[in-house]
């Protein structure tokens, strides 16, 4: 009999704490199983958030380092500096990485630091309850938008890939989807390609995953990717935004 | 032959951080202290070390929280209203038990105050700073050459304990320029960094996670009771201080950094005059130097305690004297630096002398 899937290796065999229909779990495994086809268990260090994946150093089997609110970017700039043989890469959130690290984001990318980021964006505070996140749709309830996002009062989300994908820093700027297994695919491919240019040193790499909250968007997992599709592609379209390789998008 | 060089003190500080084996320096521009991080981007290329310049304070702090928990030698300095948003960082580096140096070259406060020399800070640095309890060790030195001798006792402590340790200056000693010898200091017994995230290949594939967060409540009750267990150690082993002309000394001056130096100007012209005056010289801020009041007490008849603040010290001198002798204070604020003249009138009103 032939195996066709198995847990990764870089994985660790604790149950995590996201909710039934989250789609970290799907996000933690591509990582996982970049980090074992590229082979290099043992000499990457990650870097978790503030926010749901908080717990992520009890995920990874792989060194870690747990980050103060949104300083995931600032911290790994610290690791990589004394360790540049290291593959070292932050999971955040969009609370973390688009609200209160933006300026630590920004600069990591427009220092081109040789490190990884893989961008959790569902547009809400998970972990907090449900608050409204810089990447709140326009329209959408949320525990401190209780009206719905009223941009007049409460401004617009921000496209972070787009706005990265303007400074010179970075090498690769993707995003990508886990609705479905199609996209589960390519979210891979583009979560290795950034590992693949940070180990040949080309420069700041980003994928922006955009994923769920059943819990807090009150919606079944099913209903949840639904939306993905429906409301939140059309306001963060997929895409490379930045391909050193390949010359920019549009 | 000792080899003495004139230097400004916010680049004598940065020398000897390069010479403690310190190769990667994370900080911002603040006034009085931008001649360190501009010395450490000059000098650490030399020596193969790496110098940063962060997008603010709250950054470069965190850049130095992933450096240590790389296990490096690393170092920060600012001023002020630079250390205050620092604190976030130095509170999770406290929690995760991460070994750095922070200097900070205090100006006047609060709010943006102004640049002149200050010891408004003190609160700030001995009594916490951020959230939670914590302590770090701060070291205040009084001239350049103890400066540059508590930079490399700063990186030896911090390591041996795992703690961050503050480096408390002023304005006044990040500017003076004084000659500073480079010397070895006693070597400790550091333990190994077996601890640090460098990757699973360079630690026989043990994983290491640096963190701060202890979700269940009586196992962050046990971390923080080896946090104090810890505290409890440095306490008995680090206080440091100078005791001058305190043999015979009804009153002592308890002074620390800038402020020492001209309290020990009031105290020559004094002892000239007769008086039997003395000073308690804390180095160590925390811990605080309890064994040295120890020592003046069975003498001393009056404390009298000088610093550039409102008396923010002067608290931690009635709780180690508590009660038994009365206890002084005199302060300038804003920037303003007191004259020997000023210091020796307090001491001579205290002492009943017309």
């Amino acid at each position: 009999m032939v195996k066709v899937f198995d847990c990764p290796k870089s994985l660790t065999d604790m149950p995590t704490h996201y909710c039934p229909g989250c789609t970290h779990g799907i996000i933690h495994r591509l990582i996982a199983e970049v980090i074992d086809e590229l082979g290099i268990a043992d000499k990457a260090v990650g870097v978790a958030p503030v926010g749901c994946a908080v717990l992520a150093y009890n995920y990874f089997v792989c060194d870690m380092q747990e980050a103060a609110h949104g300083r995931a970017p600032a911290v790994a700039t610290g690791i990589k500096r004394v360790v540049p043989e290291g593959v070292v890469f932050t999971y955040q959130g969009d609370g973390d990485l688009a609200s209160i690290g933006c300026a630590e984001i920004v600069h990591a990318a427009a220092r081109g630091e040789l490190i990884t980021t893989v961008f959790v964006n569902n547009g809400i505070y998970g972990m907090t309850g449900g608050q409204m996140a810089p990447t709140t749709l326009p329209g959408d309830k949320t525990s401190t938008s209780p009206y719905g996002r009223d941009t007049k009062k409460q401004g617009f989300p921000i496209r972070v890939s787009e706005m990265l994908a303007t400074l010179d820093g970075p090498a690769y700027i993707a995003r990508v989807s886990v609705h479905n297994v199609a996209n589960i695919v390519k979210a891979k491919r583009a979560i290795k390609k950034a590992f693949e240019y940070q180990i040949a040193g080309k420069g700041f790499t980003l994928v922006e995953v955009l994923s769920t909250c059943p819990t807090n968007w009150g919606l079944t997992p099913k209903e949840s990717l639904e939306k993905v599709q429906r409301d939140m592609m059309p306001y963060f379209p997929l895409g490379d935004y930045k391909d050193i390789e390949a010359g920019e998008k549009k | 032959m000792k080899q003495r060089v004139l230097m400004k003190g916010n680049e004598a500080i940065a020398e000897a951080a390069i010479r403690a084996g310190c190769r990667f320096f994370f900080g911002y521009p603040i006034t009085p202290q931008n001649e360190l991080p501009e010395y450490m981007s000059r000098r650490l290329p030399e020596v193969g070390g790496t110098f940063v310049q962060a997008e603010s304070e709250v950054s470069a702090i965190n850049m130095v929280y992933g450096a240590a928990g790389a296990g490096a030698r690393v170092m920060t300095s600012s001023s002020s209203p630079g250390i205050s948003l620092k604190q976030e960082g130095i509170s999770y580096m406290a929690g995760a038990q991460l070994p750095a140096v922070i200097v900070n070259i205090v100006r006047g406060g609060p709010g943006l105050g102004s640049i002149q020399p200050g010891q408004g800070d003190y609160f700030q640095s001995v009594k916490g700073g951020g959230h939670g309890d914590y302590r770090l060790v701060v070291l205040a030195p009084a001239n350049l050459q103890e400066a540059v001798d508590l930079v490399t006792e700063a990186f030896d402590i911090a390591d041996l304990y795992r703690n961050p340790v503050l480096i408390l200056g002023d304005g006044l000693l990040g500017q003076m320029m004084e000659p500073v010898e480079f010397r070895q200091s006693t070597p400790r017994e550091l333990p190994a960094k077996d601890w640090a995230t460098t990757g699973l290949c360079n630690h026989n594939g043990q994983k290491n996670v640096i963190n701060s967060l202890v979700l269940h409540a009586i196992d962050l009750e046990a971390h923080n009771i080896h946090l104090q267990e810890k505290y409890a150690l440095i306490k008995v082993a680090e206080q440091k201080a100078e005791l001058l002309h305190c043999d015979d000394a009804e009153l002592v001056v308890v002074a620390y950094g800038s402020t020492a130096r001209i309290v020990k100007t009031a105290i020559a012209q004094l002892r000239d005059q007769g008086h039997r005056v003395g000073l308690l010289r804390p180095i160590s801020l925390w811990p605080f130097p309890e064994d040295a009041f120890a020592k003046v007490m069975p003498v001393a008849k009056d404390f009298l305690c000088v610093e550039m603040s409102a008396g923010q010290m002067v608290e931690d001198v009635k709780l180690v004297v508590n009660g038994a002798r009365p206890v002084h204070f005199y302060g300038r604020m804003g920037g303003i630096v007191p004259t020997p003249n000023e210091i020796a009138t307090q001491v001579l009103q205290i002492m009943g002398v017309k």
